[in-house]
């Protein structure tokens, strides 16, 4: 299992196009994904969940990934937002 | 006395003007019927055809949806027709649809039940979030559920009307303005909703009048009642009289050749025919609406109440969190500036004690409350100030009465600086710091405190009230509030006059700044800003690049020497119709 705390970056937060692309990237890993949010946990494979979390620009995730492939899922998701969801 | 439409009076609604235009036409009362849902147990034999049933409604639920996102795409473009996608993306969301699937297996209850309780609870985890967003993507996930359910119900959304009509509906979701546009739609009128709601954004981008936030137009109206719903102004009217009918018939005409004329404007100067450059700027409350203020031409935002950060909570906002708003301001108008104001509340959110005051205009309120509690004061400051890298924004004070009050505040600007300074935190050394007035104690001394401020915007909606000793809330002396009254006149000038001498800049972002017949004798008066809210926009640009400036100069000379405030009025009025006569005036 990895867990990591990263920060969100991107100016509008986890709006509907960068969850939209987080679901998409975590999706093609068979690891499970879990976000961890002010005692929220959501599944970070469904769409309605990372809408539900409210994540905005400098708000802090805790992210889990476990799993046969979860190194690379890591580096995938943590990737996503160190670039902000390329929208910076 | 069964035909109510003959001898029901008629009623006049107000609310917000969400999308312009005028339309006159019958209502139709627009009842979503939100499924009925029961909780059924199923037989053990009885669980794979549910699924499968729930596989049909949710094939059925996609075909509708896709239909009303193509249909979205050709009429408002693309980009807008995004905020229909999340609902697709919901519906198609793996995670969410197989535990649907396989609740509905494990605890052998009905579709129905099982998609409203799981839907359901993402939506009300929504709702708690304290954000208009969030809540609006509630009210669209709540769309979505009633829709998978309608279809698991096998009803059919009545969405074909007869005839032209006006909507009127409680709440309206933008999946509803767009199915429903395909109706003769003249209009939209809800009890509930905001300007910058998508609705509202999809009534404009249709160019159908709306008005939002009518309170409970919803249950005042029958369908085929006639109503007037009037989207410059958010005046909504019920049953009107023929007179009224007649009224805004003419309104329409004149309001439609007139738009046609201010659409070249939007990136013209406010600036008049003889040379006299008038910044130009908009009011703001929220994030959102600055995307409406540089549509509609604006050169930036001359006042934004900081205080709506505090709507819907308790505390203050942290200075981070103040940072992270603030900043997003600066992106979002560069390269224009944004003026930002300081908290302006009474002392009611501080401390229950202080809600007993009996005269809250001569209260606790406004700087006065920031420099009884620094601390607050220093966190928005540093907040502003960390936000000011990009050099496009300026610190405005509230409700100054003294000159040493201007004097206390800058000392909390310089003590901000140093701290962010000595923690080698990035800001604009130069940050413009002005100040609001509209006590007149402070207009009386405005010399003295143009000395020592980088510019001045007058208030002059309290301004009027506090020259004038009167609450405009109270209507026994309502009346008595008149904003061309002489004492405010010679007080404008007063102001205008100490500014300059001192070489800075003074504006006015009253209502006053946007009503067209006051906006002749403010630029002749020698305002350098005027600051409105964006809806009025094209107009005023329109107004003050139609002046001559040494001809409004004479005008507000002729002005300073009228006696009373009636004589005034006619005055501009005449000056107005004279030089305007194809103008419309809007009266509030």
């Amino acid at each position: 299992m990895i867990e990591c705390e990263i920060t969100i970056k991107n100016r509008s937060g986890l709006h509907t196009r960068p969850a939209a692309a987080l679901v998409k990237t975590a999706a093609g890993f068979k690891s499970d994904f879990y976000i961890y949010k002010d005692g929220m946990e959501i599944n970070g494979k469904s769409i309605i969940g990372v809408m539900t979390l409210a994540a905005e620009q400098g708000s802090k995730l805790i992210l889990r990934f476990d799993g046969p492939d979860e190194e690379a899922a890591a580096i995938a998701v943590v990737g996503l937002f160190e670039r902000g969801f390329d929208e910076l | 006395m069964t035909d109510g439409q003959s001898t029901k009076k008629e009623i006049i609604l107000k609310g917000i003007p969400a999308s312009h235009g005028i339309a006159i036409g019958s209502a139709y009362l627009f009842i979503k019927d939100i499924p009925i849902v029961e909780e059924r147990v199923l037989a053990y034999e009885d669980v794979l055809p549910e699924v499968e049933r729930l596989n049909r409604a949710l094939q059925k639920s996609a075909k509708e949806l896709n239909k009303i996102i193509t249909f979205a795409q050709q009429k408002i473009g693309e980009a807008k027709a995004k905020i229909l996608e999340a609902q697709m993306m919901v519906l198609e969301d793996q995670v969410l649809i197989n535990e649907i699937r396989k609740r509905i297996e494990k605890e052998k209850k009905n579709a129905e039940h099982i998609v409203s309780n799981e839907i359901g609870k993402y939506c009300s985890l929504m709702l708690k979030a304290q954000d208009e967003y969030m809540h609006e993507r509630a009210h669209e996930m709540e769309d979505l559920k009633n829709r998978i359910i309608r279809n698991l119900l096998e009803e059919r959304l009545i969405s074909k009307l007869e005839g032209s009509i006006i909507i009127v509906a409680h709440t309206l979701t933008p999946a509803d303005t767009m199915i429903l546009s395909r109706n003769q739609v003249l209009g939209y009128a809800t009890d509930r909703g905001g300007i910058t709601s998508h609705a509202a954004l999809f009534s404009r981008s249709l160019k159908i009048p709306a008005i939002v936030g009518l309170g409970d137009v919803s249950r005042q109206i029958v369908t085929g009642d006639t109503l007037i719903l009037d989207g410059y102004s958010g005046t909504l009217i019920i049953r009107p009289t023929d007179a009224h009918i007649e009224e805004f018939q003419k309104k329409r005409e004149r309001m439609f050749k007139f738009e046609k004329k201010l659409e070249h404007l939007k990136d013209l100067p406010a600036e008049t025919k003889d040379g006299r450059r008038i910044e130009l700027s908009a009011n703001i409350e929220l994030l959102d609406e600055l995307d409406y203020v540089v549509v509609q031409g604006s050169q930036g935002v001359g006042l934004y109440r900081t205080e709506s950060l505090l709507l819907d909570r308790d505390d203050f906002p942290s200075e981070e969190e103040q940072y992270l708003e603030y900043k997003k301001f600066s992106e979002r108008i560069y390269p224009h500036r944004i003026i930002m104001r300081t908290f302006d509340v009474g002392g009611d959110k501080l401390s229950a004690a202080t809600a007993e005051e009996s005269n809250p205009f001569l209260g606790w309120r406004g700087i006065r409350v920031g420099l009884d509690r620094p601390e607050l004061l220093m966190d928005q400051l540093k907040a502003m100030l960390r936000a000011s890298t990009k050099k496009n924004i300026a610190i405005m004070f509230p409700m100054i009465t003294t000159l040493a009050e201007v004097r206390k505040a800058k000392e909390y600007v310089r003590k901000a600086k140093a701290e962010l300074r000595s923690q080698n935190v990035k800001f604009h050394e130069k940050i413009p710091v002005g100040v609001m007035i509209e006590v007149p104690s402070a207009a009386l001394v405005i010399s003295q405190i143009a000395a020592e401020v980088d510019f001045i915007s007058i208030g002059s909606n309290d301004l009027t009230q506090y020259l004038l000793a009167v609450d405009r809330g109270n209507t026994l002396v309502s009346k008595l509030y008149r904003e061309l009254d002489p004492s405010v006149i010679i007080t404008l000038k007063h102001i205008i006059n100490g500014g300059q001498k001192n070489g800075i800049w003074v504006g006015l972002c009253g209502e006053m700044a946007g009503h067209p017949l006051s906006v002749p004798l403010l630029v002749g008066l020698g305002i350098d800003e005027l600051s409105v809210v964006p809806a009025i926009l094209p107009e005023i640009k329109k107004i003050i690049r139609s002046l001559d400036y040494s001809e409004v100069k004479e005008m507000a000379m002729k002005a300073l020497n009228l006696s009373t405030s009636d004589e005034i009025e006619k005055l501009v009025f005449r000056f107005f119709r004279k030089h305007f006569p194809d103008i419309p005036i809007n009266h509030d």
